[in-house]
């Protein structure tokens, strides 16, 4: 019964029922509805805000959930919006119960019980609700793809209530942006055929959520390309994306995992191991020495931090890589052990690079049975494998004889007492606009978090100090240089400058002169330590023979030839 | 398991246990395929490491070598662990050209991975040419028989429809996985090792004569890259 009242729901995606047969009285599914009703809740208190951008001017939101008791007005959409989100939880209430055996998992796309930790959650208990962030991800035609915890099959009618909201607002020439009440905001962001949506109560600004957002969006194009999803739903409105994605979930888990504990995606920019740059220059040598054609980046990965990074040339000559791709590529080779089986083989693409092409990566650890030092090589040229593999070989080689494993098994991330600033508990430095320095990776520092800093929750907590000081520094309506913020159990000092973007963590008495002073000294440690902290000078080398042949942004030949294999099968 | 299969991954080595140590090494090009989750990259590792581990789904390929010893030759198999993932569908037949042999895996406890199989066979009948390829059909987990919706006879029966060999593995237990991997290195050499253009011998290093020559095949290069 159940089932044949979800495949109705699913048949056509934004369908809006009403109760569910299965005998819940209405009233009692709005108490136990999903975080929904906490974000209806304010319409009572008149505080919500209802953001609606007008597409044609094409300006930037910005406002913050600060800015929301500034604005009562109560938009005719920001009324449906409560009446959709209403109706939503009824129905969620049915489905939910037929979450626990989710047809996904019947179906057997998700046969390890490891990847359904998160999905067969009960969607209706209230452990689901108090998740800090909720990510969905749905089709233009209201088709559930990904959702961060439960099964999407049974949130599929929430996701139908979100693209509903989408579409009437769309129609009105309006982007629906985000929504806003006391705990929680919403976040709207559409990307062609694909909505993402972030139910967050973490207090972060809707551009930092909106970032967030973005970065799944590109890990999914990182997996599929943009062009192939285009042409997906070009040819079929309802297409069910989740057949192309089936065992994907771990890795979009593990990237928003990422995303909320590591600063790098705050930052958008990598942080590599500090080293020697004796040590990096020689390892940067050996990837430079072992090249093949149609190899344009060889990055050597140490503890999931980057120890270097070696490109082509006429690749690097017009563009750069941009952190956002290295972060896919890590995350990429976190989420899956599998990579410990032997060399990978693999087409991925690098959104920010070209989001229409894929790269063939190799992937190899270097010191198995640790697998700690991990090899990767992009080649644009699918048959490259064994050229690439005999690429890996010399770098190998190489590496034994300058007994560099060794040397990298013993580096260290640093530690903030060697500073020599007392008070000084942490920090991230981002320098930028530097000259040829570092222009062609953004790159940051870091100190091991430490003592108070040491568990998880207190880390989180550092982080979203600082992911509060970064939304202040960089908000758009009010944007600030410079930000002395004394709370609870710690000062902090976050600044940017056109060298550099600084956040600093101190300990809760430190004086405003001390701090500065503090600041000063940081400074001079970090422009002496730099050849450490920072790949300096990426390396190039040439491969490509005859560059003016090859075009980065010219759409691909290959597209059609790769995805015959797959329509066939369709 | 694997008594008389020393586990060489990557290189040839001596083996002391070996009396008669064979001069020759060729080149076998083992690919299994089949739906994610039927046990591909367990067989494998199996295979490589006579080991049952956890696994995640495999991401493009997976790529691993171990040296059979037949009697009188030596096969160093090259295996192609591809992913199941509908996504991987376009890009497998790059994993598959040319292999010598194909293991089409399913899992007997679910009978979507027979069919799904069935249809992976339909897509390498359109590529291969008879007589250049070993295509074993392999029902996996059967330590899952209280599950079973394959019986043995549907396997067998399809097997012979379609001339292809049949077992019936655990990744899990290890049951019949030596047995697999010798039953394949044996059928590859009476097959194809005599014959002309069949198996190439191993060297160290063959890779450079490999790579040139595709590079001049239009569709060679899937990305351009440069200015
Ligand atoms: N009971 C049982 N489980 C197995 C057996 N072989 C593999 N498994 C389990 O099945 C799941 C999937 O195994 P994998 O080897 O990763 O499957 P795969 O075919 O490589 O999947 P993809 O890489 O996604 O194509 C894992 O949880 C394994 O532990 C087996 O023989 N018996
Ligand atoms: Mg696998």
């Amino acid at each position: 019964m159940e089932r044949d009242n979800h495949q109705e729901g699913e048949a056509d995606g934004v369908k809006i029922c009403g109760p569910t047969s299965d005998g819940n009285p209405p009233g009692k599914s709005c108490q136990r509805s999903p975080y929904l009703d906490q974000v209806t809740r304010p319409e009572a208190e008149k505080t919500e805000n209802f953001e609606c951008q007008n597409s044609v001017s094409g300006q930037q939101s910005t406002r913050g959930p600060e800015d929301a008791t500034h604005d009562n007005d109560q938009s005719d959409s920001g009324e449906f919006v409560v009446t959709m989100l209403a109706k939503a939880k009824l129905e969620e209430q049915g489905i939910g119960v037929e979450g626990r055996s989710s047809p996904l998992l019947e179906a057997g796309t998700l046969e390890s019980p490891a990847l359904a930790s998160h999905r067969d959650e009960d969607v209706t208990a209230d452990s689901w609700r108090q998740h800090r962030k909720h990510v969905f991800v749905l089709s233009e035609a209201g088709k559930p793809i990904y959702s961060r915890y439960g099964s999407e099959e049974a949130l599929s009618s929430t996701m139908g209530v979100m693209m509903a909201l989408v579409s009437f607002v769309q129609s009105g020439d309006n982007i629906i942006r985000s929504v806003y009440s006391e705990e929680h905001t919403v976040v709207f962001l559409q990307k062609g055929p694909l909505v993402l949506v972030c139910v967050s109560s973490s207090r972060q600004s809707e551009r930092q959520l909106r970032g967030e957002l973005l970065y799944v969006y590109y890990q999914i194009i990182s997996m599929l390309t943009q062009a192939s999803i285009s042409r997906i739903f070009e040819h079929k409105k309802n297409y069910d994306l989740r057949r192309l994605l089936a065992g994907s979930e771990k890795i979009l888990d593990g990237l928003l995992n990422l995303v909320d504990s590591d600063p790098s995606f705050l930052l958008a920019a990598v942080h590599c191991l500090p080293l020697a740059s004796s040590l990096r220059d020689s390892l940067s040598q050996i990837l430079q020495k072992a090249i093949t054609p149609n190899l344009v980046f060889s990055i050597l990965i140490a503890k999931n931090q980057l120890l270097t990074i070696v490109q082509e040339k006429t690749v690097i000559e017009d563009t750069r890589l941009e952190p956002a791709d290295v972060h896919l590529l890590l995350n990429l080779i976190g989420a899956s052990s599998a990579f410990q089986a032997g060399e990978i083989w693999t087409p991925i693409c690098l959104p920010l690079f070209n989001p229409d092409c894929y790269f063939y990566a190799y992937i190899s650890y270097l010191d198995p049975p640790e697998c700690t030092v991990c090899l990767l090589l992009l080649s644009t040229d699918k048959e490259a494998f064994y050229a690439v593999a005999e690429c890996k070989r010399k770098i190998e080689e190489a590496m034994v004889a300058q007994n560099s494993l060794n040397l990298i098994a013993k580096v260290q991330p640093y530690s903030v007492s060697q500073v020599g600033v007392s008070d000084l508990r942490h920090f991230m430095y981002k320098p930028f606009d530097v000259p040829d320095n570092f222009r062609q990776l953004t790159q940051f520092t870091s100190p091991e978090m430490e003592a108070p800093y040491s568990n998880e929750e207190e880390k989180m907590r550092l982080l979203d100090l600082y992911r509060y000081m970064h939304s202040r520094i960089h908000s758009t309506s009010r944007p600030l240089k410079l930000i002395y913020h004394v709370a609870e159990r710690e000062t902090l000092l976050a600044w940017v400058t056109s060298k550099f973007e600084l956040y600093t963590c101190f300990s809760p008495l430190v004086t405003k002169a001390c701090a500065i002073n503090a600041i000063t000294k940081l400074l001079r440690w970090i422009k002496k330590e730099e050849d450490r902290l920072f790949i300096r000078y990426p390396p190039k080398y040439s491969t490509t023979p005859n560059p003016s042949k090859t075009s980065r942004g010219g759409k691909s030949d290959q597209q059609d030839s790769t995805d015959n294999g797959f329509l066939s099968l369709l | 398991m694997g008594e008389q299969l020393p586990s060489v991954p990557g290189r040839a080595q001596l083996h002391s246990d070996t009396l008669n140590r064979p001069v020759q090494t060729l080149r076998v090009k083992m690919v299994l395929l089949g739906s994610s989750g039927v046990g591909k990259s367990s067989l494998a590792l199996r295979f490589v490491k006579n080991e049952f581990r956890s696994t995640s789904p495999t991401i493009g390929c997976a790529y691993l070598t171990r040296v059979v010893h037949l009697s009188n030759v030596s096969l160093r198999f090259e295996i192609w662990d591809t992913a199941g993932q509908e996504k991987f569908h376009s890009v497998t037949p790059l994993y598959y050209r040319g292999a010598h042999a194909v293991l089409l895996v399913y899992d007997i406890s679910k009978r979507k991975t027979f069919v799904r199989a069935q249809l992976w066979l339909r897509e390498l009948e359109k590529h291969y040419i008879p007589g250049s390829t070993v295509i074993w059909l392999v029902g996996n987990k059967e330590d899952l028989a209280q599950n079973r919706q394959v019986s043995v006879q549907e396997g067998e029966r399809l097997a012979s429809d379609r001339g292809l060999f049949f077992m019936e593995t655990s990744a899990l237990s290890g049951d019949q996985i030596s047995e697999l991997l010798l039953a394949v290195a044996h059928r590859v050499y009476e097959c194809l090792g005599t014959q002309q253009g069949g198996l190439s011998e191993w060297e160290e290093y063959p890779f450079i004569d490999l790579h040139h020559r595709d590079t001049s095949n239009p569709f060679s290069s899937c990305c351009k890259v440069g200015p």
